[in-house]
């Protein structure tokens, strides 16, 4: 018996509920983020209007249109390709994205599964992608796919390392990997006997903030880190050989990430959906849109920095992570340990 | 590194500038946007001007220009003189689906019979449609803006 939001009902009807909320969800705030920023800001941020027409109000219906529009489409696969794993390629892609969202608390009762190693958890599953990726770079017999798939791969890898590292600051601080038990400690914590804000972590962890955000743009291979699909010299990488909704899947998979990480960050950083003095009914029903505010908060930097910086050449991509990030990210930790141990 | 840096979030503050100012995106079927002055939109015919020299046709790269015409006797000017013989144009079209927009036919025409006008709606469903006529070309002389005046101290020549 597992009560969502304070109805008791059955483990499987929970189970269905819960799964049906993740599958829906997770569309939909690629569709959020895909509209607010791809569409409507970067477009602002280049001058131009984006699109206006569709759906009657500022093109709101644009991004649903295109999706049925690859509904539609002829499903094509290259007669060479390895035909098991191409068609399974964006699936896995897309599951990372969804069992990131199952630890991820929206309220003090709504999250699909608590886990004691949440973080740890998290930033596992959302490392399938790679898989995925190179799945869908291998079996696709095309060059361009291929090296956009290598190239997937060496990043992912690569940034892995200073991801999970910037968040073992946080995680020292708050004495948890469980989610939900870092997002009480910034809570409940106090900034000198002042408890009017709690204690969201950035306050401390600046730098692991900063390194997170840099790794997760890497991750979600995002300008400047778009070597993988780099459309002026791979055409579109991994994904150059897929149509409909295959491509949908892909897409589906990168905004969602995109939320999933901001989400994740402003869990760990921003001290998720709590609000100091709010507790009980009020926080399950204020939870989420505390937390939506956060996201799109983190979201707008990522994508402020997708929309400014050009890409990066290879060598610099790889000297970044591993000269600077993962460096910096072994100091935050050491430092975050002696002062904890200090205090 | 440190100029690295300020680089960085110069380049940060150009996009965020240009997001909280208006964008230049003209919304052009619900909106109009006026095209400059002098804008090179289509090539108007000032039919009374025309002497079918030709050159005009002649001097086009594309070949886009077809004139046709034929002479005409008119009464002598003074009594038991020679009959004058006139040009009379019979047809003048410019195929806008070839013409390139090099405005040498404007520049080229000696007698002020071709004119650029900055209207530019007037694309067509079917490629062969775009072979306008001396009617229409004429049609579009209302929109060919009156020409700057001189400068100041400028002589003008010849009969007024």
């Amino acid at each position: 018996m597992n009560p969502v939001l304070a109805l008791d009902i059955g483990w499987g009807t929970t189970l269905a509920i819960k799964a049906v909320i993740v599958l829906a969800i997770v569309p939909l705030t690629a569709l959020i983020l895909g509209y607010v920023f791809l569409l409507k800001m970067m477009s602002h941020m280049q001058s131009r209007l984006g699109p206006m027409d569709p759906g009657g109000f500022h093109g709101w219906y644009q991004l649903l249109g295109d999706g049925i529009k690859f509904l539609q489409k002829e499903d094509i696969m290259p007669a060479e390709a390895d035909r098991r794993v191409f068609a399974l390629a964006p699936a896995v892609v897309v599951l990372s994205t969804f069992l990131v969202f199952v630890v991820i608390p929206a309220g003090p009762r709504l999250v699909v599964q608590p886990l004691d190693v949440g973080v740890f958890y998290a930033l596992a599953v959302s490392s399938l992608s790679v898989i995925g990726v190179l799945m869908a770079g291998w079996a696709s017999s095309n060059k361009y796919a291929l090296l956009g798939g290598l190239r997937a791969a060496a990043q992912l890898i690569a940034y892995e390392l200073p991801l999970v590292l910037a968040v073992v600051g946080v995680v020292v601080q708050a004495g948890t990997m469980n989610l939900e038990g870092i997002v009480h400690f910034q809570q409940t914590g106090e900034l000198f006997g002042w408890s009017g804000i709690g204690f969201p972590l950035i306050l401390t962890q600046f730098i692991g903030f900063a390194l997170f955000m840099v790794a997760a743009q890497a991750e979600l291979t995002q300008p400047p880190f778009d070597m993988p699909v780099a459309e002026s010299e791979l055409v579109a990488g991994y994904m150059v050989e897929y149509t409909g909704f295959r491509f949908l899947f892909f897409f589906i998979g990168e905004f969602g990430t995109a939320f999933a990480f901001a989400a994740l960050a402003a869990t760990l950083f921003l001290g998720g959906w709590a609000t100091p003095w709010v507790h009980g009914t009020a926080a399950d029903w204020l939870g989420p849109l505390v937390l939506f505010t956060k996201v799109m908060l983190v979201a707008f930097l990522m994508f402020w920095a997708r929309f400014t910086y050009p890409r990066f050449r290879e060598d610099q991509l790889q000297a970044i992570a591993w000269k600077w990030l993962i460096p910096i990210a072994l100091f935050n930790i050491m430092l975050t340990g002696v002062l904890k141990v200090a205090f | 590194m440190k100029r690295e840096i300020k680089g960085m979030l110069t380049g940060l503050g150009v996009t965020f500038r240009t997001m909280t100012h208006r964008a230049v995106t003209v919304q052009y079927p619900h909106e109009r946007e006026e095209p400059p002055t002098r804008a090179r939109g289509v090539i108007a015919l000032k039919e009374e001007n025309c002497t079918v020299c030709m050159l005009c046709a002649r001097s086009c790269p594309d070949w886009c220009i077809y004139i046709e015409g034929h002479k005409e006797q008119r009464p002598p000017r003074r009594e038991g003189g020679k009959p004058r013989s006139v040009s009379v144009l019979d047809r003048f079209d410019i195929d806008y689906a070839l013409c390139m927009y090099c405005g040498i036919c404007v520049e080229v025409c000696p007698f002020d019979a071709l004119f650029w006008s900055p209207e530019f709606e007037y694309s067509e469903s079917r490629i062969a449609e775009l072979l306008h006529d001396k009617d229409k070309l004429g049609e579009w002389m209302e929109t060919v803006p009156e020409p700057e005046p001189l400068e100041q101290g400028a002589v003008v020549k010849g009969k007024k």
